[in-house]
């Protein structure tokens, strides 16, 4: 028995539909996959090739976020109002999910709000455990992503901190002088994806050989595998087999 | 030889002493930078220090590291959440249980289903992962007792391990790097005879950890080459992100398991042992003290599965469309999956047998986002960060090993010190270089 | 080396290599080289339970210049590689290599830009130990198999002899794929990646074909 809240909204008296306006939403984001099985032609019979796999929503979370969340907000912003070293609305961009909030910051900003959340008492993260860089190339113009996970013993809480920088220009401050665990993760980051840290002591490969070209861990950087040959059989290496995505 | 800015580059070939001796003793510098590594007996695997010494002392030190890189994390992107068990498993290879719950547990965080692991999935968790603290930490100790010249102290921890070695056979297979966690559960349960070897494991550890200790606790040879070496207190800790034993060793009483435990450890009944020394012995005598309390834990897991267990008692998440199907049994030929299972899928259920292949060719979809889980690993905060694009592939996995981040307080703790201080200061962070370079 | 040279081939020599064979045999120095998980296999395989110390191989020498056997126990990277064939390369003859686990054999299951796939690449190696990683049993298998080999190696003439015979069968060998039968056409398509239109055409092989 559907109750009240179940009639759907009448386009006649002028209220839009929402499951037409989420269909349409979701028409209109960008195609990141077709097909599957990594067909092209129209041999294909399954029916998989028309298959359009949309990119998902970029997240973002409104007021109030829930749990201890609020609060990191709110401090965060009235330290920053305090400090003046960063505007009280640096956040670019917040988002809760998961029971994890991840704080997306422009990365002029970086500094400040890490500095910020590491000496404020009541937010106290006095741990940084790491850089972890993330590679989209789809998203033009905050192509490289890296994550600081921010951990408080004081007050057992964790966050995270997000900054994002254009391939064109991947520059990022360095947390050294905030964080000085910071510096092997960070030239690990450069590494693997080419993001330069300004400010860092030594920026140089710490994985690859000195070197090496190129940075591993990019989507654009092929695995590198080659064919195996076992008893008459040829196996491709794993980036040429066939994938189910 | 070569004269450059830093100082004479003496490069021995062979068949040239007289050479090195003759400069050499034209140089009027005292100091002299060694190379150690990256294969040396003395490292814990391929790591190279670059040590500037100026007699014994050591004036400056460089760790090396990437002589183990194997891409672990690129690798993994090319393959399903669940083959991604296999190769993050072989990151810390000492440790690999926790590799691998970090990893599952994260997969888990994402798909969703964090409350709807079986309980006893979580306690066969708890227990493996338990098993692997005492293995890891006989190693260390083993090790670090070889590296000090002690081989019996090695000899004693491997014969201890083979122990261990022989429970994680006898439940996963595999004497090391498992693949038994899965996103979902565990891959199979427990077979028949497990806990009564692992009621008589529990019975004769203590007294072998007694002799350990024994040999090492109050031995004055010993004692002078931990003590107050390689010190590093609370606030070095913090700025260097350290955790794990050495946090452990400063007196802070840090441990994941008890301030954000997972796997239902809040329900189990142990205690965080902590030193205040925050030198190499206190960091010895954390491990030790951990190693009773993981016995203490592991009783009470197989307390747990010894009791009277429901009718529908599962190891793998329920949700068809993601546990892994496949029921394993011991047949004439060895193990597979089991004839049941076959019978299922082949014979009786349409939707099994869609399951069970859509499950083992494509994988299960995880919905897009990110996750970074941490667990509390033998040698500190073992996290794992896991972003997904909504697809059957990782869209990037990233290990912050505690090894890596461990290392870099080596520098901070041996500067000043002597060279063979240097050797203690490895050993009791216990770096493991698989998990240092993926 | 000095007597076995001179010596020709005959019963003398022939004894000569039993007993230098025996000697050589009998106190193997491993130089470990323990890079990542098969290492800790090769701790092990030296613990009390499986004892390296009955075949006189506990004494593993750090230095490459007082050791005879190099066990690669492990993944070698690219930062690696060159290490070790300096490595090798300062180890005195007569040396062995046994490429311990997978990774050292053919690279495994990382097959990837990081990671040399086998350590044949880089060093020649006597005795390949499939496993990820090997338990110590079978590791002392593949150590059994190479005391053979050093027990029956051949010494100053015999053995140039002997690499005579074994590069014209070299030579002679055929490539894997053709040498994998006559049911298999040149190369079996797997099923597994994009196929290959160069043989799509080809019938049914035809035995007489093969020389």
């Amino acid at each position: 028995m559907t109750s009240e809240n179940d009639v759907p909204a009448d386009p006649a008296e002028g209220q839009p539909d929402p499951a037409a306006v989420a269909g349409e939403h979701r028409l209109s984001q960008q195609v990141e996959r077709t097909g599957m099985f990594g067909t092209e032609t129209t041999g294909d019979t399954s029916g998989y090739g028309g298959l359009r796999v949309r990119r998902p929503d970029v997240p973002a979370t409104e007021r109030p976020y829930g749990s201890y969340f609020d609060e990191i907000a709110d401090r965060l912003a009235e330290g920053l109002e305090r400090d003046g070293t960063a505007p009280p609305d640096a956040v670019s961009r917040v988002v809760v999910e998961r029971g994890e909030l991840t704080l997306h910051v422009p990365r002029e900003h970086l500094v400040a709000v890490a500095r910020m959340l590491r000496d404020d008492p009541s937010l106290a993260f006095e741990m940084c455990l790491g850089v972890s860089g993330v590679h989209y190339p789809w998203d033009t113009g905050r192509e490289l992503h890296a994550v600081y996970p921010l951990l408080s013993i004081t007050h057992n809480r964790r966050v995270r901190l997000e900054v994002s920088a254009p391939d064109a220009d991947p520059r990022v401050p360095s947390l050294v002088g905030v964080y000085p665990t910071c510096d092997w993760h960070e030239r690990e980051t450069w590494d693997f994806f080419g993001i330069v840290f300004d400010g860092h002591p030594a920026l140089t490969r710490i994985e690859m050989p000195d070197d090496w070209k190129g940075h591993p861990q990019r989507k654009d950087y092929p695995l590198g595998g080659i064919p195996v040959e076992y008893r008459g059989a040829t196996i491709p290496p794993p980036e040429d087999r066939r994938a189910y995505s | 030889m070569s004269t450059e800015a830093e100082g004479r580059v003496y490069t021995v070939g062979g068949q040239d002493w007289d050479d090195v001796i003759a400069a050499a003793a034209e140089s009027a510098e005292e100091r002299l930078v060694v190379n150690m590594g990256p294969q040396h007996p003395s490292t814990h695997g391929v790591l190279r220090l670059i040590l500037t010494l100026d007699g014994e002392t050591v004036t400056e030190l460089r760790p090396v590291i990437g002589y183990l890189h194997t891409g672990i994390e690129k690798n993994m992107e090319f393959r399903t959440w669940t083959q991604g068990v296999t190769f993050c498993t072989r990151a810390d290879y000492l440790a690999p249980l926790f590799n691998e719950a970090a990893y599952c547990l994260a997969v888990e965080r994402l798909l969703g289903i964090e409350q709807e692991i079986p309980p006893r999935a979580s306690v066969l968790r708890v227990l493996l992962m338990e098993l692997n603290r005492i293995s890891s930490h006989l190693t260390a100790v083993g090790t670090f007792g070889l590296e000090l010249g002690a081989s019996t102290v090695f000899l004693y921890g491997m014969r201890e391990r083979e122990k261990v070695l022989d429970l994680f056979e006898l439940i996963t297979g595999l004497r090391m790097n498992h693949a038994y966690f899965r996103p979902g559960g565990v891959s199979q349960d427990l077979p028949n005879g497990a806990l009564e070897r692992l009621r008589e494991f529990l019975r004769v550890m203590p007294p072998l950890l007694g002799e350990l200790r024994a040999l090492l606790d109050a031995n004055p040879i010993y004692l002078a080459r931990t003590k107050n070496v390689a010190y590093l207190d609370l606030a070095g800790c913090m700025a260097l992100g350290i955790t794990g034993p050495v946090l452990r060793a400063t007196g802070l009483p840090w441990d994941l398991r008890k301030s954000q435990p997972y796997c239902g450890y809040e329900t189990y009944e142990f205690d965080v042992r902590t030193q205040t020394s925050a030198d190499v012995y206190g960091r010895y005598l954390v491990r030790m003290d951990e190693m009773d309390e993981s016995l203490k834990i592991i009783s009470q897991c197989v307390d747990r599965l010894a009791a009277k267990r429901p009718k529908d008692d599962p190891v793998m998440v329920s949700d068809p469309k993601i546990g892994w199907p496949a029921r394993l049994a011991v047949g004439p030929d060895g193990l597979g999956n089991s004839p049941d299972h076959i019978a299922h899928i082949m014979g009786q259920s349409m939707e099994a047998l869609i399951h069970h292949f859509k499950l083992v060719t494509e994988g299960f979809r995880v919905p897009a986002g990110q996750t970074y889980l941490p667990v509390e690993s033998p040698r500190g905060e073992l996290g794992c960060h896991a972003v997904s694009d909504g697809g059957t592939r990782p869209y990037r996995v990233h290990l912050r090993d505690p090894s890596f981040t461990n290392l870099q307080a080596l520098p901070a703790m041996s500067e000043g010190g002597m060279v063979a201080d240097v050797i203690a200061a490895v050993a009791s962070i216990d770096p493991v270089l698989g998990g240092v370079d993926r | 080396m000095g007597l076995e040279e001179a010596l020709p081939s005959g019963i003398l020599l022939t004894t000569v290599e039993k007993v230098a064979g025996y000697a050589r045999k009998s106190s193997v120095w491993p130089a470990t080289f323990g890079l990542a998980c098969c290492a800790i296999e090769l701790f092990s395989a030296g613990g009390p339970r499986h004892d390296l110390a009955r075949f006189g191989m506990e004494r593993a020498s750090a230095t490459p210049r007082q050791a005879d056997l190099m066990i690669v126990a492990g993944r070698v990277s690219q930062k690696m590689a060159p290490v070790l064939r300096q490595i090798y390369d300062q180890m005195a003859d007569p040396k062995w290599v046994i490429s311990m686990g997978v990774c050292a054999s053919s690279g495994g299951m990382f097959n990837n830009y990081a990671i040399v796939q086998g350590v044949d690449h880089i060093v020649p190696v006597d005795v390949y130990l499939p496993g990820c990683p090997p338990r110590p049993e079978m590791l002392l298998d593949a150590i059994l198999k190479l005391h053979d080999k050093i027990q029956n190696m051949k010494l100053g003439a015999d053995r140039r002899a002997e690499i005579e015979e074994l590069e014209e069968a070299r030579l002679r060998r055929l490539p894997l794929v053709q040498a994998a039968g006559p049911g298999l056409p040149g190369g079996q398509q797997t099923g597994i990646g994009p196929p290959r239109a160069d043989h799509a055409e080809r019938g049914p092989s035809e035995p007489e074909e093969r020389s």
